[in-house]
């Protein structure tokens, strides 16, 4: 009963969701921790301090993640697990049901809890609804919602086994538009600012960011705002965006839509500013203020920093 | 280039829906269905390649009920030219939808296959993928753009840090985001010449493709509930009742 797990990362970096996806793994069965990076040494040694990894499998080449190649590297690895998990983002999306085709497994995705080895919840209809699956198949493939899971501890010093080559891709990379920002990583931050379409350009959508950047906290957008050009489209939250669960959602201008709800649910507090009492938002913050953005959100952030607010 | 477009008929994105209260699913009895928004994309994204001059033929494919004929007349009427419906009741998981894709790709040797990246209905984001593992094609996700490049397409992908640019040989697959492109809405000429077009009916089961689920939906059940919590009337007393938030976090 052995799980392989495909470790997140960016730029050389662990990604801070891989640590969530071990603890919900771990549920499994012991974890083999697979790191596939250019640079994979690095990686592999954070990756080996987290806590209940039985060992870390360490692979560098395949830079930008190519699903065919990552796919044939998966189906090459799969003997032997019970279980292949990678967490509900760009990458595990777009590989993990490639591999389940090739190894003929119907697989569960978005996963929010793990009953057994077997039976999971995912949300269905943008999070309207919980559907409870079981799976008779010998061996399981899995993408996980990091944000349904607290991350697994610190301190482990799991082996690290590195493999020998990658298998080749046919895809061709081109090019990379990355948003900068010393703000926190959106899909695993503490305190969430989110900004909808009513800030009325990119300019003034820098409120958000100044309230953001005040409470150490990652900026998220509606799709209204990031189709609007206000925002980078890795800002989305909702059912097409990233799906955040922070102790804090301050939701500003934001209506409410199914869709957005959909990426807040797991969200411990929710405050929404908003000018209209009725909007569907209002009807579901556990801390609600009416009135008008372009003045709350600078006065906020004004007021927050006089009470000397540090993180 | 010859395109296959994938389209599904699902509740209509805008519906609130209803889980039964006898945890067997959600209530899809009268309620308004429509082509689910993603497939909207990549019909629009298909055409939009015809009118370029890249593509000759759309082929329009939908897996359904027989009322699944809604959404491919939707796609005639934005002006494919026509349609296929393998007709099956029930639930269809996302594998055999692949694989029954797989078939009509087989027969209809398509350059290109076009699907949404997830429907509004069980959110999944599978079949492209697993078409293209079934195939062994390449695949290029979450499309926000598709411009033909030499034999092959540059496909920018939204992804988690941003956007990513690849380029691919033909035949492959791609799945449309949102932001690829603004989906026309057929005027009623289009309508009524899409009745004219070919639509062809065909059993799912004849295929020889086994059509039994592999997992069990043992329940469906309603998220739990929000409730609207406490007004606040000023600025500065958000800020004390945020900053007492911050603080314990902090404590933590
Ligand atoms: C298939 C599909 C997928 C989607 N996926 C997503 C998704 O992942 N994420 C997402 O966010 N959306 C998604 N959407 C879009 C969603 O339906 C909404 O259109 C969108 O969330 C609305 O964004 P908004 O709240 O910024 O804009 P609006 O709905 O226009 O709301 C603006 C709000 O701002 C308030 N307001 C206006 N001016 C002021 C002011 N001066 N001060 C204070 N408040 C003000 C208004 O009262 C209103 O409540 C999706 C839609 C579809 C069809």
């Amino acid at each position: 009963m052995t799980v392989l797990v495909l470790a997140e990362h960016d730029l050389g970096v662990l990604g801070a969701a891989t640590a969530r996806i071990v603890a919900a793994a771990s549920k499994l069965g012991p974890v083999d921790l697979l790191v596939v990076a250019p640079d994979a040494a690095p990686i592999a040694e954070e990756a080996a301090s987290i806590a209940r990894v039985a060992k870390v499998l360490a692979i560098s080449g395949l830079a930008h993640a190519p699903s065919d190649a990552l796919t044939d590297l998966l189906a090459d690895l799969a003997n032997g697990y019970t279980h292949i998990v990678a967490a509900a983002a760009a990458v595990g999306r777009d590989v993990i049901p490639r591999l389940a085709a090739k190894l003929d497994l119907m697989p569960v995705t978005d996963v929010i809890a793990i009953h057994s080895a077997t039976r999971f919840d995912r949300p269905i209809y943008a999070g309207n609804a919980i559907e409870t699956v079981s799976s008779g198949q010998a061996q399981n493939l899995l993408t996980i919602r990091a944000s349904a899971f607290r991350p697994a501890a610190g301190g482990g010093s799991a082996p690290i086994e590195t493999l020998g080559a990658a298998p080749a891709s046919h895809q061709t990379f081109v090019s990379d538009s990355r948003t900068e920002s010393e703000l926190p990583e959106l899909s695993t931050a503490q305190i969430v600012v989110g900004g909808g379409v009513s800030f009325g350009s990119a300019e003034k959508f820098a409120l958000v960011e100044g309230l953001a950047r005040t409470l150490g906290a990652a900026v998220g957008a509606t799709r209204a705002a990031v189709d609007a050009g206000y925002a980078p489209n890795d800002w989305q939250v909702g059912q097409t965006g990233k799906i955040i669960a922070p102790d804090i959602y301050i939701a500003l201008g934001i209506s409410g839509a199914l869709q957005h709800l959909a990426g807040i649910q797991g969200a411990k507090k929710i405050i929404a500013v908003n000018s209209d009492p009725e909007a569907p938002i209002m009807k579901i913050a556990d801390l609600a203020l009416v009135g008008d953005i372009f003045e709350v959100v600078p006065a906020l952030t004004a007021e927050l920093q006089k009470l000397g607010l540090k993180r | 280039m010859k395109i296959l477009v994938a389209v599904k008929r699902v509740v209509d994105h805008n519906v609130r829906i209803r889980v039964r209260a006898d945890g067997t699913g959600v209530e899809t009895d009268n309620v308004r269905m429509s082509m689910n928004p993603f497939c909207r994309h990549a019909v629009e994204a298909a055409m939009r390649l015809a009118e370029a001059g890249a593509a000759t033929e759309i082929v329009v494919v939908s897996i359904g009920p027989k009322q699944s004929n809604d959404v491919i007349l939707t796609a005639l009427a934005m002006g494919a030219h026509r349609g296929i419906l393998l007709e099956a009741e029930g639930r269809v998981e996302t594998l055999t939808v692949a694989k029954l894709l797989g078939a009509v790709v087989a027969e209809e040797k398509p350059d290109l296959v076009l699907l949404g990246k997830q429907s509004v209905d069980d959110d999944s984001n599978h079949v492209g993928q697993m078409l293209a593992g079934l195939l062994g094609w390449p695949q290029a996700t979450f499309a926000s753009e598709i411009k033909v490049a030499g034999a092959g397409l540059e496909v920018t992908r939204e992804v988690d840090f941003g956007r990513t640019t690849v380029q691919i040989a033909l035949p492959a697959i791609v799945t449309a985001d949102l932001r690829l492109n603004e989906p026309r809405n057929a005027g009623l000429p289009m309508v009524m010449k899409a009745r004219q077009k070919p639509l062809a009916v065909r059993p799912a089961a004849e295929f020889g493709i086994d059509l039994t689920p592999r997992l069990t939906v043992e329940r469906v059940s309603p998220p739990a509930e929000r409730v609207a919590g406490a007004k606040v009337a000023t600025v500065p007393e958000l800020a004390k009742l945020i900053a007492a938030d911050v603080a314990e976090l902090e404590a933590l």
